[in-house]
């Protein structure tokens, strides 16, 4: 059974990015643009369906580097190829922003290629949210058929497979309130119920996982292997590695929208950890030039205990951050400080070298800050590290790093469960639990 | 159930160009039609203390205001029927008209976070409340009949067009419903358009005054504006106020074909687009 249900060829897929206006610099330059705004604005918009043709990339080209095209698109997928056979469970793995869910908004039909094409053979199905066109108004029932429909259930498959989507979704109580009296777990469960008991030959998942309550997940966990063991094509998308590496045969690793590699997610998985650690976690800023006339950053790594470089940060591991930088300006008491961050803005901590204020003197200076084990946890960060001086507050060089901590399933901090943590952090946590009464039967 | 065992191979490429509208598509996704309508009929009126009966008090009240202003002070003529019949008679089709194309024009941006997560026909979507629509129609049609009743009036034996004048209706409000959502995709001025353009083609239909005030020989261009056409034919054919106005009506046929088929065209040709730029 190796045909392959899903060809992909030279995919590729551009966006065009808004490009930053020009600032108006005087009134009469304002008031001009003002009345000249509706022919920027349409030019502007017009553009957003309309490629240059002219300058249309030659498939060839495309390898080559993207200043050769006009500055305000980019390829979110590139010269993308893969092949994947009947029966098979493909994990799609890469940092964010690397295309992952670009792909699979191309494969199901959403948005349209640029270049290449992909052929496929069999009914298919895409989940890249749980509960898409949910209508707050209309009650649980109403929303089974809507929702069900819009994945691309006929009605005779809803009214077929009604009862066991009540079942599993435990909200047969309130199948006639509308949905937005629902708690946000019975919301989800509705929603997961109706997906899982899609019956395509080909089914496309976008991280869905990571919702509802421990149960549920779960439940959810269990359908999604038996969904796979039922002989399905699922290709899905995901952060968790577990997960990809206990459902899936294959993987497929994206990076800045090509595909590096498709093998077996066990070399999948590690060639993306090596890739992403030694590209990322020590970073030679000698060249770069980041810093004033007082302070200036030569080197920023990640290091272990033994100060050596690390390939990979795990939730269990300490780790310091090592920031090499030198002092060239005089007047200032600058000290190095970071600030831990998530993607989405949120400020985990922030650390200073508190003794650090009677170093003034200029020269080449290297601090350590250290981070414990089993604080942080499995997911990405960014890593602001400046050095400033406190008094006057002055920033005199700031550079910000993406790095990602790695889970460790056998983490003190996890025991036998197998699923995502939730939160910013994963401290350690001292639990005491006994047995107080023996129950008598 | 044929459908779902034999699949062609999917090819998905880039596509240039106009594309025709895919009916075996749209079939296979009725049930998916058939829900969207249900869902555009069931939510309007939820959470309302008056339900359905808003869509009789829209036009009802609006003929109550007409009726006051134009037909008593301003004594605009009424082709000799009572002047409040002879513009509710306009304002149910009207109603239905303006509502669908509200609803239609802003139905793509409405539904961005559908259509951005799932395929299917887009079509569907800024036809689905042009349907819908229609329930509020026919409710309001009711009462016409009801009015007819109280002021004696018969419909015409020419009455058995009624149904094609409907679908004119209708094709025209897809026309321009398509139209507009598309460009509403990518400009977000069609938003601040629609109102004044519902306001400015509301003056310019034959719904406070009646066609007869047009001189004869414009009037045949007049049908140029497909819903004049629609509401003379639908005053012409219920109340009898004028002979069957053919010339006008078939003007306002070409005009509605014209419209249907190059906003469903326009409509295909940016539907790939729809989920990058909205």
């Amino acid at each position: 059974m190796s045909e392959p249900v899903i060809s992909v060829n030279k995919l590729g897929k551009r966006y065009r990015i808004g490009v930053k206006l020009e600032e108006d610099r005087s009134f009469r330059e304002a008031l001009l643009n003002t009345v000249k705004a509706p022919i920027r604005n349409f030019k502007r918009l017009r553009k957003l369906t309309n490629f240059d043709d002219n300058k249309k990339p030659k498939p060839l080209a495309l390898n080559s580097s993207q200043s050769a095209q006009s500055d305000d698109t980019i390829w979110a997928l590139k010269d993308v190829s893969f092949e994947v056979n009947k029966g098979e469970v493909v994990g799609i793995i890469g940092k964010n922003g690397s295309g992952k869910s670009t792909l699979l908004k191309v494969l199901s039909r959403i948005t349209e290629p640029t270049t290449g094409c992909v052929e496929i053979k069999g009914r298919i199905s895409s989940l890249l949210e749980v509960g898409t066109g949910f209508h707050p108004e209309l009650t649980g029932r109403e929303n089974i058929y809507l929702n069900g429909s819009i994945l691309g259930m006929r009605k005779w498959e809803i009214d077929k497979k009604f009862d066991e989507i009540v079942a599993f979704s435990e909200i047969e109580k309130f199948l006639d309130t509308p949905v937005k009296r629902y708690s946000s777990g019975m919301y989800v469960r509705l929603a997961f119920a109706v997906a899982a008991h899609l019956e395509p030959e080909i089914l496309l998942v976008d991280e869905v996982l990571a919702v509802g309550d421990v149960a549920f997940q779960k439940k959810c966990l269990g359908k999604m292997s038996e969904v796979a063991k039922g002989g399905r094509t699922v290709l899905f998308v995901s952060h968790n590695m577990g997960a990809i590496l206990t459902l899936c045969n294959k993987a497929i690793l994206l990076d800045e929208g090509k595909n590096m590699m498709v093998g077996k997610p066990k070399d999948v998985a590690n060639d993306y950890f090596c890739k992403s650690g030694v590209k990322e976690l020590d970073i030679d800023l000698s060249c770069r030039n980041i810093g004033d006339s007082i302070a200036r950053f030569l080197r920023i790594r990640f290091i272990n205990k033994h100060r050596r470089n690390v390939d990979i940060l795990m939730v269990d591991k300490e780790f310091g951050i090592q920031i090499s930088y030198q002092i060239i300006g005089k007047g200032y008491k600058p000290g190095p400080n970071f600030l831990i961050s998530t993607q989405k803005g949120e400020k985990v901590f922030q650390s200073l070298d508190a003794c650090s204020d009677n170093i003034f003197e200029k020269g080449t200076y290297e601090s350590v800050a250290w981070i414990p084990a089993n604080l942080l946890n499995n997911r990405n960060y960014v890593l602001t590290v400046a050095i400033t001086t406190h008094n006057p507050v002055t920033i005199h060089c700031q550079t910000d790093i993406l790095f990602d901590v790695e889970d460790n399933l056998n983490a003190v901090t996890r025991g036998n469960y197998k699923l995502q943590m939730h939160g910013v952090v994963r401290p350690y946590i001292i639990w005491e639990t006994k047995i107080v009464s023996k129950l008598m039967h | 159930m044929a459908d779902t065992i034999t699949n062609p191979t999917l090819i998905i490429k880039p596509k240039k160009g106009w594309q025709v509208i895919d009916f075996k598509e749209l079939s296979h996704y009725r049930d998916l039609f058939y829900f969207l309508v249900l869902r555009d009929i069931k939510i309007k009126y939820k959470q309302t203390v008056l339900g359905a009966s808003w869509a009789v008090i829209q036009p009802f009240f609006t003929m109550v205001i007409f009726s006051l202003f134009f037909g008593r002070l301003a004594k605009i003529p009424s082709d000799n029927i009572p002047y409040p019949i002879f513009t509710y008679a306009a304002l149910v089709p009207w109603t239905y008209f303006a509502n669908s194309l509200r609803m239609s024009a802003s139905s793509l941006v409405g539904n961005t976070q559908l259509i951005s997560k799932i395929y299917f026909p887009r079509l569907i979507v800024p036809i689905a409340p042009i349907l819908a629509n229609l329930l509020d129609f026919f409710i309001a049609l009711v009462i016409l009949f009801v009015m007819m009743l109280f002021y004696g009036l018969a419909p015409t034996p020419y009455a058995i067009v009624f149904p094609l004048l409907t679908i004119l209706m209708i094709m025209i409000a897809i026309g321009v419903g398509t139209w507009l959502s598309a460009l509403s995709a990518q400009y977000r001025d069609i938003k601040y358009t629609v109102p004044f353009l519902i306001q400015l083609w509301m003056f310019s239909s034959p719904i406070v005054y009646p066609a007869s005030m047009i001189p004869e020989k414009f009037r045949f261009w007049y049908g140029l504006n497909p819903m004049a056409g629609v509401i003379e034919g639908f005053r012409s054919i219920l109340l009898g106020t004028v002979p069957f106005p053919f010339k006008m009506i078939a003007m306002s046929t070409i005009v509605s074909i014209f419209l249907f088929v190059s906003g469903v065209m326009y409509f295909r040709r940016m539907e790939r687009y729809f989920a990058d730029v909205i």
